[in-house]
């Protein structure tokens, strides 16, 4: 059974005639995911790649059943979307956007909680469930349909390690992007219990990086639940100087706080085999 | 007291903050402040202000909670220069309270955190209208940190705020125009190329090796200095052009990574994912064309349209590697090789 998304969900699509939702939205339903609308404010009406667009989140759920969003809104309006699809009752909620200022992020968390809506992201790939339906702007043919839950904080780093696994004959359960920011809905550790009760699911690939303490979060809890399945993890930013933002928002070393080094003896320690390469995942998990 | 007005945080232990008793004191004092550079930074602005004789000094300061997606209240008794130390060596003296995002914060929080603290009386709603104040501060200029320390309680039992920081969130100033001007002019520890990435929107660090880098995602990179680092090698630079990374941005973040004078070697690291290989090597050739490129190119180049990508560069002279391992050793060899 896959996780969060599968064959039956209907998306909507967030921000459908932007250039990136109109691209994307493009490409997943190439690969064969039920987009049934779109909504962008002042364009209802419209059509893009054959999908009809709303006004509103709510019009579009008068004319058809959804049960998921996408959002491609740029950052400013970002939470406004986030909200609406929330208050719909879509359930997850993908936020792509990157650059979404901390105070919305904060404020759409508490919302989304209070509501019990999983967000992924923001500032993410999405979710794929391969050969099933694709929820994010990852590349599909790099993955395909397996036993491996894969869960990362990056984008391009992920389509690394799952081409690699693809490769050698790993295919996967769900990948998701948990996202790059500092505060983001979905963690680790809640995608390590969804896969930990997934029948399908028998190992996880996990892929972090400097900053924050999300890691080491998940590293406790595998060690403090016994965590039933093997996990692989790799941790970039080793060579990462402290104090110093790399690219992603999130990804900054404070003080002795966030370093690579702390969190792979953490994962080491609850029993995760550590990759030094993003291409060791693949063999730790053949091992298997 | 005399106090330089820079924008780095421990001014007052490097000597950017010094007590005069005298008008001519004070000149003297100001003059040794304004010659002497804070943790490399110039001081242009000092502030003069009334001595304080402190009781006590408070810690306070609010800062953004990442994983359980709130903000944070942190103070302690002990505030003052050595607030790191407390933190370090006895953190059961940092207190911390965790403000509910749908509710925000309440007089009645503000008031058990001052009661934490030790206030009791008319202190109370003293210390607790401060904290609710620099909640104020934190949510009008979308900050991810306010921080007053000391926060001093003075013989009287009067609260005055010693001293504040405020870190903005990068993100949010396109609601604060005003900030986003004086930005330009205040750059604290960032290297001129860097201001320039900076100002092109490209993700550039410079480092102090001489294996320039530029990659498509800020993971990918990450792992791409990881890599150079365990072949012993040493990276110049992160730089990471995104993962639509267009003909442009490919060609600023070219420019950026060559100004670097130490730079011997280039490590071009690209997992096509929605990016296309062969855009990409069309893209590096047209630049090296117009720019005249005159270092070596290590190209790793995989993913969408990766046969039609190395193509091009094969048939342009330009050798591509398929994996991530062998374009790090590579790199590193021919630095190894450049005088």
């Amino acid at each position: 059974m896959p996780i969060l998304i599968g064959k039956e969900t209907r998306a909507i699509v967030q921000g459908i005639t932007g250039s990136q939702g109109t691209y994307h939205t493009q490409l997943m339903l190439q690969y064969g995911t039920k987009i049934v609308a779109g909504v962008t404010p002042g364009k209802g009406g419209m059509s893009v790649q054959g999908v009809p667009v709303f006004d509103t989140v709510e019009e579009a759920k008068k004319h058809f059943k959804a049960d998921a969003s996408i959002i491609f809104v740029p950052a400013p309006f970002a939470k406004d979307a986030a909200l609406e699809a929330i208050a719909s009752d879509l359930n997850p909620v993908v936020l792509i956007t990157e650059g979404i200022p901390v105070k919305d992020e904060i404020q759409l968390m508490a919302t989304a909680k209070r509501k019990n809506t999983i967000v992924i992201g923001p500032n993410t790939p999405g979710i794929i469930t391969p050969s099933e339906c694709k929820l994010g702007i990852m590349p599909g043919h790099v993955f395909k349909s397996g036993r491996i839950g894969l869960i990362s904080r990056s984008g391009t780093l992920t389509y690394e390690i799952a081409a690699s696994l693809t490769n050698a004959n790993l295919g996967q359960t769900t990948c998701v992007g948990i996202g790059g920011d500092p505060v983001v809905g979905l963690t680790f550790v809640d995608m390590l219990e969804m896969f930990r009760n997934d029948p399908q699911t028998s190992a996880i690939a996990m892929i972090g990086e400097i900053g924050g303490d999300a890691e080491e979060k998940a590293a406790e809890y595998i060690l403090n639940t016994k965590y039933p399945k093997p996990v692989a993890a790799y941790i970039a930013g080793r060579a990462a100087p402290p104090g110093k933002r790399m690219g992603h928002a999130g990804a900054i070393i404070m003080g002795k706080t966030g370093t690579a080094e702390t969190k792979i003896s953490a994962l080491r320690n609850a029993g995760v085999k550590i990759a030094l390469r993003p291409s060791e995942i693949a063999a730790h998990l053949k091992s298997q | 007291m005399i106090k330089a007005q820079v924008l780095v945080a421990g001014r007052g232990k490097a000597g950017g903050i010094k007590p005069a008793s005298t008008a001519s004191e004070a000149f003297d004092v100001s003059k040794t402040i304004f010659s002497t550079p804070i943790k490399g930074e110039s001081v242009a602005k000092i502030l003069v202000e009334q001595r304080l004789t402190s009781k006590h000094e408070l810690y306070v300061s609010m800062v953004v909670d990442r994983s359980s997606r709130c903000y944070t209240i942190l103070c302690s008794t002990e505030g003052g220069v050595d607030i790191e130390q407390v933190a370090d060596r006895s953190p059961e003296k940092i207190i911390s309270y965790k403000i509910d995002q749908l509710t925000d914060l309440q007089d009645f929080e503000s008031r058990i955190v001052a009661c934490r603290l030790g206030c009791s009386g008319k202190q109370i709603n003293e210390l607790a209208r401060i904290i609710t104040k620099l909640f104020q501060i934190l949510l009008d200029y979308d900050a991810e940190l306010v921080e007053s320390n000391p926060l001093i309680e003075t013989e009287s039992g009067e609260f005055i705020a010693g001293d504040l920081r405020i870190l903005m969130d990068d993100n949010s100033l396109y609601r604060h125009p005003e900030f986003l001007a004086r930005m330009k002019t205040f750059e604290p520890d960032m290297t001129p190329l860097e201001v320039e990435a900076h100002e092109k929107n490209l993700a550039y660090v410079e480092l102090d090796g001489d294996v320039g880098i530029i990659g498509n995602g800020a993971g990918l990179v990450m792992a791409t200095l990881d890599m150079i680092l365990d072949c012993k090698g040493k990276a110049a630079n992160f730089c990471d052009v995104g993962g639509g990374a267009d003909e442009e941005r490919t060609a600023a973040a070219l420019e950026i990574v060559l100004a670097n004078s130490k730079v011997k070697v280039l490590l071009i690291n690209i997992m096509g994912g929605i990016t296309k290989c062969d855009d990409v090597a069309r893209a590096i050739l047209d630049i090296q064309r117009k720019m005249g490129i005159s270092k070596t190119m290590v190209i790793r180049l995989v993913g969408t349209n990766e046969e039609e990508g190395r193509k091009i560069l094969t048939e342009a002279n330009i050798p591509s590697l398929n994996s991530m391992e062998e374009a790090a050793a590579k790199a590193v060899e021919i630095a190894s090789k450049v005088k």
